[in-house]
């Protein structure tokens, strides 16, 4: 019986950082909506940024589906606290607010999506064997789109620092250097990680396999494959947040916030 | 024959090309054109292009902040697809510009500088959650009545462009009738939502079929437009059509349009309607709207912001 309980409980936490994790990080990507670098590019990301969504309510659903409540109000009403997304994915896209003088970074947007991006492919290649049958199910269906997302990040990533643009260098180191600090969170799988391995939802080694994956590409654009990967500001799967997420969330459930009763 | 043609004075070869679209043949980028034509379409087709992608932003703006899982997958769809229509259309625009040389950048400069213009509903604000409904079901519906019009463009790759364009925008406008649908089914201060939206965008709906003739404003291009068969419909025939199309719904609803005097005469079956400030398109245009800077200033800053990107990312001359 303690075994059942430490099972849903491992299920759930899993499906929370998977669904935390996509719905902030395509939120992050909504913001960006019209200001990307160039319209196709805008056009390109809108629909990764999109599907993104897509995948973050599949997982919200499974959430519901196992009696968590309602997938929205999952997606929509609970505290910082309470969210398990990495803080990485989180941190805003640059000073300045959506609507107004967003002077955002495409160098940290690049990186970071490229980042995570491998970390989900990883991650979810792992998930189809999950001993969670109705999460290898989907897993399989976010694959499919999963490597046209990398497929495209990984070209930007490579672009640009391969571009021998001195400034656009520059920039995109900078980006890594912001990013590795943190990325560990996307690798935690918080306080119940080694019961989800142990269950056989999901493989542990995650960071392993990533820095594997990212070697190659580090290298070919004259990359040192010295990572330093951290959690400086903490694990967010064990429900550490910063203010940006507290300021995304409140834009993100304005109109929900408004009237949680009422049918949207 | 392209001796021959090259032969031809300027009169003969305006009289070839006349016929050629009578006759109902499409005109190819890479066609002779008289200048007007050329011109005539630059302008509405890197308006509407521009317009596409100003278009995509009211709407961005509430992208974060729909109210479900469902309605933000929805209206990301949306966003994407008034940028993808911004794409395709500034790409025809820039196969007419090739001869002037001229290319995208120089329409963005021209935006920002004030001589492309953009559609006079996209100055203005998108204030609440029901005016991104109602933008997607009554601009997007009053935009379809107006490129439907111009699907038999005697230009080819503008017609092509139109087929696509119309197709997902019937979708956008059932996006945004289900947003509507949804609020007026609702609470009172969901329905609440719809009444104010209609009221705030009821001028502007009208205004955006353009003035009945030239001396509202002092100039329309429908003269030529239908001269030279890029559409069919004169501005006034657009918005009676509009008003067929919409009245009917908004009043089933329970909603009231603000205008007393609209109502549809039997006798000359027209719809009667209390005339829109003409002169607020003059205002628009010159950038002037509610929204008409904040808008061109995220335009700037991305354009600004990223400037690194596009060096980065050009081709290199060795």
């Amino acid at each position: 019986m303690k075994n059942e309980a430490l099972k849903n409980i491992s299920i759930k936490e899993l499906l929370l950082q998977l669904a935390d994790d996509d719905f902030i990080h395509s939120y992050r990507g909504a913001e960006w909506l019209g200001l990307a670098p160039h319209i196709e590019e805008d056009v390109a990301s809108a629909s990764i940024s999109q599907d993104t969504m897509g995948h973050a309510a599949i997982f919200y659903k499974l959430l519901e589906e196992l009696g968590e409540g309602d997938a929205d109000r999952l997606a929509h009403d609970r505290p910082a606290k309470e969210r398990r997304n990495a803080i990485i994915l989180e941190a805003a896209n640059g000073p300045g607010y959506y609507m107004k003088d967003p002077d955002y970074d495409w160098a940290f947007a690049v990186v970071r999506n490229y980042f995570y991006t491998e970390a989900k492919a990883i991650k979810i290649q792992s998930l189809q064997s999950s001993s969670y049958e109705p999460l290898a199910e989907v897993a399989q269906k976010v694959q499919m789109e999963l490597y046209y997302h990398l497929m495209h990040w990984k070209m930007w990533f490579v672009q640009l620092l391969g571009s021998h643009h001195a400034d656009a260098v520059s920039r995109m180191k900078a980006a890594i250097d912001k990013t590795l600090p943190d990325f560990a969170g996307v690798f935690s799988l918080g306080q119940y990680g080694e019961e989800m391995v142990e269950l056989g939802l999901i493989d542990g080694g995650i960071q392993k396999k990533w820095v594997e994956a990212v070697t190659p590409i580090f290298e070919s654009v004259g990359l040192a494959t010295t990572f330093k990967i951290g959690m400086a500001k903490g694990d967010g799967r064990n429900g550490v947040h910063t203010e940006d997420l507290e300021a995304a969330l409140e834009t993100l459930s304005e109109v929900y916030a408004s009237d949680k009763a009422a049918s949207w | 024959m392209n001796v021959l043609f090259n032969e031809m004075t300027e009169q003969e070869k305006l009289n070839h090309f006349i016929a050629r679209i009578e006759a109902g043949e499409k005109i190819e980028a890479d066609d002779w054109m008289p200048e007007d034509y050329r011109g005539t379409l630059i302008k509405l087709i890197s308006m509407h292009g521009i317009s596409e992608i100003m278009g995509a932003l009211p709407e961005k703006e509430w992208v974060p902040k729909a109210p479900t899982l469902n309605r933000k997958l929805g209206i990301m769809a949306k966003v994407q697809d008034e940028m993808g229509h911004g794409q395709i259309l500034l790409r025809v625009a820039e196969d007419l510009l090739k001869p002037c040389g001229k290319k995208r950048d120089d329409l963005m400069q021209d935006l920002f500088n004030g001589d492309l213009k953009f559609h006079n509903v996209f100055h203005m604000e998108a204030k609440t959650w029901g005016d991104a409904g109602l933008i997607g079901w009554l601009v997007d519906g009053a935009a379809i009545i107006s490129q439907t019009n111009m699907l038999g463009s005697s230009y080819g790759p503008y017609s092509r462009a139109l087929h696509r364009i119309c197709a997902e925008e019937v979708f956008h406008a059932q996006h945004g009738e289900a947003i509507i649908m949804a609020l007026a089914e609702g609470t009172e201060q969901q329905r609440k939502l719809v009444q104010d939206s209609i009221d705030y965008w009821w001028e502007s709906l009208l205004l955006f079929f353009g003035p009945p003739s030239k001396k509202e404003v002092g100039s329309s291009k429908q003269d030529i437009t239908i001269k030279y068969r890029i559409r069919t419909s004169t501005n006034e025939e657009l918005r009676q059509a509009f008003f067929s199309k919409y009245v009917k719904r908004i009043l089933s609803l329970g909603y009231t349009i603000p205008d007393q005097t609209l109502r549809f005469d039997k006798e000359s079956e027209t719809w009667i309607y209390r005339q829109p400030d003409w002169g607020k398109l003059k205002v628009y245009a010159r950038n002037e709207g509610p929204r008409s800077q904040g808008r061109l200033s995220l335009r700037r800053i991305s354009y600004e912001n990223n400037k690194w990107v596009r060096e980065a990312l050009a081709p290199k001359v060795m």
